[in-house]
């Protein structure tokens, strides 16, 4: 057997998606902008598409929902074009956001920060959600945005939107999120919460990588980031990828259609696999299951490095994720692990479990009995459970951990 | 970047058999106690290294025979990823049979050599050559509790980058003999910095006494200063073209005090250094006539000659006079 449990960093395309994207590649090619027979038989399949996605986030007609390539371009998109448009052409200065954001913001930030955009970055709570009253307490009127995640792809934990975006319409204040962790796992009801733009990834949802989407309040402005052909009403040129776009109108629609019930046979899933993993002893899982998304578990295993963990895992045919910082290129420890840590070793021995719609009860099964396993060996080699202690002097300094 | 970084590296791909064979059946993965040691009437030693909360921790193992020094058995316990697992475990293997005195020469580039498949090949991607240098400090440290000495009596020389052994002193050599001025240039002379680059700049995976870019604008300015004084004391020694630009206008001031200003002044008018620029072919000195000199006809012609033609004649043949 083999179990995918990394939904959080991508998952498997839904077939009848596939099916329904096939005849886009070889038979309807046209390009859309086309006056022709070949350019406008793919109209209907888009605009259908267009519904979907609208439909799936009860979008009104007065807001646009801008197809894009994936949720990196749509986070840069809002970030650098409100820069442009609040900072450069404006009297604004400031950036709101979190720490524990996707590199996709947080870099942006960063690099907005060296143009000369004052940012700061939020800390979350223990819990690893941001509390709404600091993000009032950090609103001034030099202010132009406020970027704060819907759903952290590391823990879970879903933020409070719907009080920060009443926050930021109360201060006149643009409001985005990077939803990309939300759409398709948890209800986002754009009538529900007042958010300006919001950017999600096909591929999180059982749909195709390389394509995305930007959620735009009121068609408001915000100077494109891509210039040339006009295409998608002048607000994202591009040949509009059409195969790919009736993918993500199709995955949304499967991922939304019924989602409470969805989200019940999921939880249930992870409640049973999460239950059985803090049986075994020194564990605990990162903040609580009711404000978290209900495919995900972060857990710390005291005494098992991250990349080890996941190396054994992957000998038993099991995909998982760590944010452990030795697992990385540049060793640097993880921003989210070190923002939430009561205890740098999370940062060291955390193991992400993500599930999908597709994880069967059987794939749980197998899963806790190799996990058990995998921790018991790794256990027996781990320093951390050794029982002959040093010499007297041979003791290990303490090391220090560096947030940059 | 290049072709071959568009599609980063597969981190695992990187690891040779051997890493691999060991992280999933380390020989050596166990304790020893203080009675097993005693039975055999030898001297158990404990050394840790690393902690939980920096992501990797060793504990070794030595049992040494007191009269050989020679270390009869080792063994091994990990915190740490699969090259963390592997490097200990053939550190420990490297250890069995030296004496201390020996063992103690053991660095983290032998530990990473014998997990090589074959000599050409590492045995582990960059980044991970790190997890190889807790192996070398950890027997450091047992060698230095055996002993009786601090464990930093074993170095010899400042090493900046543990994971290439790159010393001080090296650094400061390469920097100097190939006028180095970029991180990216010290790392393809010397390779350090390469690694886990944590010696490259502060808020890396570990803090270290020295950086890279410490060494190299500290190895720079001192190289500035010693340009500055070389030129200084050539200029002293009389060559104008060696001179700073201080030393150049000062030089030209008092030529042109002692041969041409007067003249001017006899005339109601005077002269004063605006700028010198050097280039390849010239040395430009700008001035600017003040007084009677300033619209004077003779200043375009006969005064501008004579002036270029002392100064050429006192400092330099390069020298051009150009009025503004």
């Amino acid at each position: 057997m083999q179990v995918y449990l990394d939904n959080n960093a991508t998952t498997m395309v839904d077939p009848l998606v596939v099916q329904e994207m096939m005849p886009f590649f070889s038979d309807m090619y046209g390009n859309p902008n086309s006056l022709h027979k070949f350019g406008t038989a793919s109209h209907p399949a888009i605009s259908k598409a267009i519904d979907q996605v609208y439909k799936a986030l009860n979008a009104s007609d007065s807001d646009d929902i801008v197809f894009t390539s994936c949720a990196t371009e749509s986070n840069n998109w809002v970030l650098k074009s409100i820069f442009r448009d609040y900072v450069v052409n404006g009297d604004k200065n400031h950036i709101i956001t979190t720490e524990v954001e996707h590199p996709s913001v947080y870099a942006a930030c960063k690099a907005l920060e060296e143009d000369g955009v004052k940012v700061t970055y939020l800390p979350v709570n223990s819990q690893g959600i941001v509390e709404s009253h600091i993000v009032r307490s950090f609103i001034t009127d030099k202010t132009a945005l406020v970027s704060i995640m819907w759903a952290s792809n590391e823990t879970g934990m879903i933020n409070p939107i719907k009080e920060i975006g009443e926050i930021c319409k109360e201060k006149g204040v643009l409001f985005h999120t990077d939803a990309v962790q939300a759409v398709g796992k948890i209800p986002v009801d754009l009538q529900d919460v007042h958010v300006d733009f919001l950017s999600m990834s096909a591929h999180k949802f059982h749909g195709p990588k390389g394509i995305g989407a930007l959620y735009i309040k009121n068609s408001q402005k915000l100077s494109p980031l891509l210039n040339g052909g006009e295409h998608m009403g002048g607000r994202r040129s591009g040949t509009l990828n059409v195969p790919y776009i009736v993918a993500m109108g199709k995955a949304i629609e499967l991922a939304t259609t019924n989602i409470e019930e969805k989200m019940a046979s999921i939880k249930a899933k992870r409640d049973r696999l999460e239950d059985a993993l803090l049986e075994l002893s020194d564990t605990f899982v990162v903040g609580d299951r009711e404000h978290r998304t209900p495919n995900t578990i972060l857990i710390s295993i005291k005494g098992v490095e991250g990349e080890g963990m996941l190396w054994d895992l992957n000998n038993g045919q099991i995909g998982a994720s760590t944010g452990s910082a030795c697992a990385s290129e540049d060793l640097q420890a993880n921003t989210v692990m070190l923002a939430i840590g009561a205890d740098n070793e999370l940062a060291h021995t955390g193991i992400r479990l993500s599930l999908s719609r597709f994880t069967t009860d059987g794939e749980i099964d197998y899963t806790i009995t190799h996990f058990k396993k995998s921790v018991a060996r790794l256990r027996a080699i781990s320093s951390s459970f050794a029982k002959v202690g040093p010499t007297l002097g041979g003791e290990a300094k303490e090391c220090e951990l560096h947030f940059h | 970047m290049a072709k071959n970084d568009l599609l980063g590296a597969s981190l695992w791909d990187a690891y040779s058999n051997k890493v691999t064979t060991l992280m999933n059946n380390p020989n050596h993965q166990g304790e020893i106690t203080e009675a097993e040691a005693e039975t055999h009437g030898n001297k158990l030693i404990v050394a840790d290294f690393g902690a939980e909360s920096c992501g990797d921790a060793v504990r070794l193992y030595w049992e040494v025979d007191p009269k050989t020094d020679i270390i009869v058995n080792s063994k091994f316990k990990s915190f740490g990823c699969g090259t963390a697992i592997a490097s200990s475990d053939i550190m420990t293997e490297l250890c069995i049979g030296k004496k201390v005195q020996e063992a103690v020469k053991i660095t983290n580039i032998d530990v990473e050599f014998a997990l090589r498949d074959s000599p050409e090949i590492p045995a582990v991607p960059p980044q991970k050559m790190h997890c190889s240098v807790m192996a070398y400090d950890v027997i450091k440290k047992a060698a230095s509790l055996y002993l009786g000495v601090d464990s930093e009596s074993f170095e010899e020389e400042i090493i900046v980058c543990e994971c290439a052994r790159v010393s001080l002193r090296t650094l400061q050599e390469v920097i100097r003999l190939n006028d180095l001025t970029t991180i990216e240039q010290i790392t393809d002379y010397t390779k350090a910095g390469g690694f886990c680059k944590s010696c490259i700049k502060p808020g890396g995976h570990e803090k270290r006494e020295y950086y890279l870019v410490d060494i190299l604008a500290d190895t720079r300015r001192e190289m500035d200063e010693e340009k500055m004084k070389a030129a200084a004391d050539a200029g002293s020694g009389g060559s104008f073209e060696a001179m700073t630009l201080v030393q150049k206008i000062k030089a030209i001031d008092a030529v042109v005090d002692e041969n041409v200003r007067q003249f001017l002044i006899m005339d109601g008018g005077n002269m004063e250094v605006i700028d010198v620029k050097t280039s390849d072919e010239y040395i430009d000195v700008y001035i600017r006539y003040l007084g009677a000199c300033n619209g004077c006809a003779s200043s375009a012609t006969g005064t501008l000659y004579a002036i270029e033609a002392t100064l050429k004649e006192k400092l330099s043949k390069k020298i051009r006079v150009l009025p503004i």
